[in-house]
């Protein structure tokens, strides 16, 4: 299995109110098809760890890898680029534009990368929506769905351009026992069937039992 | 659709959606900029509108350069031509007793009408008279003039209300009198009125004609008789000439060859803009006016724009955010806020231009009594598209500034302490 996100020693200082090491040298390397929990306490730094893997915190010290890319040191705007293609994001708040479609939703990112034509990325946004059992709303207003329902179509955006690694902040965080088992089986079964990285931090101990790997986090440092 | 987005155009997409999805905030915010530009255009029509009236009656009834012979300009005392150097105090010095005649009149007339910049030169003798019509008795200013070549600077024949040029020539005893001291004589062509010179020479004249320049000032005081009938009423020879009056090929040439003129001939030689410093002064303070209270127009609706984007970049920070996780760089949130502004910028702007030519349509029919001073029946109104144009560049600079500052702000948002979860 090839590893399609390598960090090392990953160093990072918060300095408001004061000096702080958040992130302690940490080394982590997550292979390809990876389903992979980030666990701890409050304060931890897992959510922190996973900012800085996602490329949208810059302020760390060490480098940072994905999909063969050294990421450490590029601009902004490239990285944006970068997360565009290769990563897909879900939160503990789904953050669907409230003024677009369920469709619309989902073909933003890719209408963004542009590798496609409108109709093309339209026609992956519906076979999205279908893996996620969403296809029948595509045409709604986000606002008229559930909650279960709009975090379904977060992920449907997240995976719109087939991202190397999904990244997830707390994606059942929000949701009753219910709508997180739906997440979490669909976030099994993209693993298992469609081999898709994921990496979750996660407040719920049942969802990370469950995952491939779980990576617990104490004081800055990932513990053994 | 097979075409792909560019990123400009699915911005443009985003801000289309938010600027439809708050109709009313939209609709407010174009108004601010549809009422500066709207008000902007109605100003500067009506004031350039009448500058441009003003300014074309003024420069009807005033030469482009007029030569006189100025008896009160200051002259050194004789104590000071005896002793330059000492310190001298001389008060309460009386002009020197002159007579108003321009000396070598003819021959300056002649190098004039040789000068290839001189389109027409005429000359002329004034006088100050009063104007006795029975019991009424009026202070006035008869021109003794060529009058076939004082229509070639002034178009007169044009201005004529009663009676005909030609008849001043038939007819030796004629005088042409303003239509305002016409009024207030209360004559008509083929009376006859009794002019009385300073000197006390008194003669009768009859009228065959009356004029209108439009400006209360001239049409009050002045008329015109033929130069031989004045010469011999001031009790002149045939060479006395007080004034040449001179039309230029280009007018704003004036100030350079008048400065020539007076240093050649020695006599006070006044280019149009000297002469008409009050209306020049008038015309720049109208125009300060206009674009001051233009521009504190579109700087408020810039501040309403400003203001409303403000709100929305605030109200949107989780789109942003969510937005710049996904792929937006800075530069692409930047400008779906622009995209809105410049929107917002260019349709208000444009209804505004439709708004001011209203108004403008308005204003130039309202009727307007322009009274004693400007004979006007109603507005004068300028629909130069130069303004129109100005408006609209204007407007939408106003609406870029206005809105490249939120818009900068919801470019450095930082998608993290939106998007980290508690």
């Amino acid at each position: 299995m090839s590893t399609v996100l390598q960090a090392q020693g990953i160093t990072k200082y918060f300095y408001d109110p004061e000096k702080f090491q958040v992130l302690k040298n940490i080394e982590l390397n997550v292979e390809r098809g990876q389903f992979l929990s980030l666990v701890g306490k409050s304060g931890c730094g897992k959510s922190t760890l996973m900012y800085v893997l996602s490329t949208m915190d810059t302020d760390y010290e060490g480098r940072l890898q994905i999909a063969g890319e050294l990421l450490t040191g590029k601009s902004q705007n490239e990285l944006a680029k970068f997360r565009n293609r290769h990563i897909g994001f879900v939160f503990q708040f789904h953050y669907l534009l409230p003024e677009f479609t369920v469709l619309q939703n989902v073909m933003i990112p890719a209408l963004k990368l542009g590798d496609l034509t409108t109709a093309e990325i339209e026609h992956r946004a519906i076979e999205k929506l279908h893996l996620l059992g969403m296809a029948e709303h595509a045409r709604k207003k986000t606002n008229k769905l559930s909650g279960g329902q709009q975090q379904r179509v977060a992920i449907a955006r997240a995976l719109i351009n087939n991202p190397d690694i999904l990244m997830g902040d707390e994606p059942t965080g929000n949701l009753d026992s219910h709508n997180s088992n739906i997440v979490f089986d669909i976030f099994r079964e993209l693993t298992t069937v469609h081999k898709q990285t994921i990496i979750a931090v996660t407040h719920d101990e049942e969802f990370a039992r469950r995952t491939d790997r779980v990576v617990e986090m104490s004081d800055g440092k990932i513990l053994a | 659709m097979s075409a792909r987005l560019s990123s400009l155009t699915l911005s443009f997409t985003i801000a289309r959606v938010h600027l439809f999805s708050k109709p009313k905030q939209t609709i407010i915010a174009m108004l601010g900029v549809t009422f500066g530009i709207g008000m902007f255009i109605a100003l500067v029509g009506l004031m350039t509108g009448l500058n441009d009236f003003t300014e074309e009656i003024t420069m009807t009834s005033s030469p482009d350069i007029h030569i006189y012979h100025d008896i009160t300009e200051a002259r050194p005392s004789i104590l000071e031509v005896v002793n330059p150097t000492g310190i001298n105090l001389v008060h309460n010095q009386k002009p020197k007793n002159e007579t108003a005649k321009l000396r070598g009149a003819a021959r300056m007339i002649e190098i004039l009408r040789q000068d290839s910049r001189i389109q027409g030169v005429a000359p002329m003798i004034t006088s100050q008279v009063f104007f006795n019509y029975g019991p009424t008795q009026l202070n006035g200013q008869i021109q003794g003039v060529e009058i076939l070549e004082e229509d070639k600077l002034f178009d007169l024949k044009a201005k004529m209300k009663d009676g005909r040029l030609e008849d001043l020539l038939a007819f030796h005893e004629g005088i042409i009198i303003g239509s305002g001291l016409a009024r207030k004589l209360n004559v008509k062509k083929g009376d006859r009125v009794v002019i009385t010179t300073p000197q006390g020479f008194t003669r009768t004249l009859k009228i065959v004609g009356i004029f209108q320049i439009g400006i209360g000032a001239v049409d009050n005081v002045r008329s015109y008789a033929n130069m031989s009938m004045v010469q011999t009423i001031l009790q002149q020879d045939k060479s006395f000439i007080t004034d040449i009056n001179i039309k230029l090929n280009d007018r704003h040439q004036a100030k350079i060859v008048a400065t020539e003129l007076q240093k050649n001939f020695t006599y006070k030689a006044e280019d149009w803009e000297t002469a008409n410093a009050t209306f020049i002064t008038g015309v720049t303070i109208r125009n300060i006016i206009t674009y001051a209270v233009s521009f504190t127009l579109l700087i408020v609706a810039g501040f309403g724009i400003y203001n409303i984007l403000n709100m929305t970049i605030y109200n949107k920070m989780k789109d942003i955010a969510i937005l710049k996780a996904m792929g937006f760089a800075g530069k692409d949130v930047r400008s779906i806020f622009m995209i809105q502004s410049l929107v917002i910028g260019l349709l208000g702007g444009l209804l505004g231009l439709l708004v001011g030519f209203t108004l403008s349509s308005l204003i130039a029919q309202a009727p307007f009594d322009g009274g004693d001073v400007i004979s006007l029946d109603h507005f004068p109104v300028n629909f130069n598209p130069k303004y129109y144009l100005t408006g609209i560049v204007f407007g939408i600079t106003t609406t870029a500034i206005a809105g490249y500052m939120p818009s900068r702000k919801a470019a450095k948002v930082d998608p993290i302490e939106i998007l980290r979860g508690q």
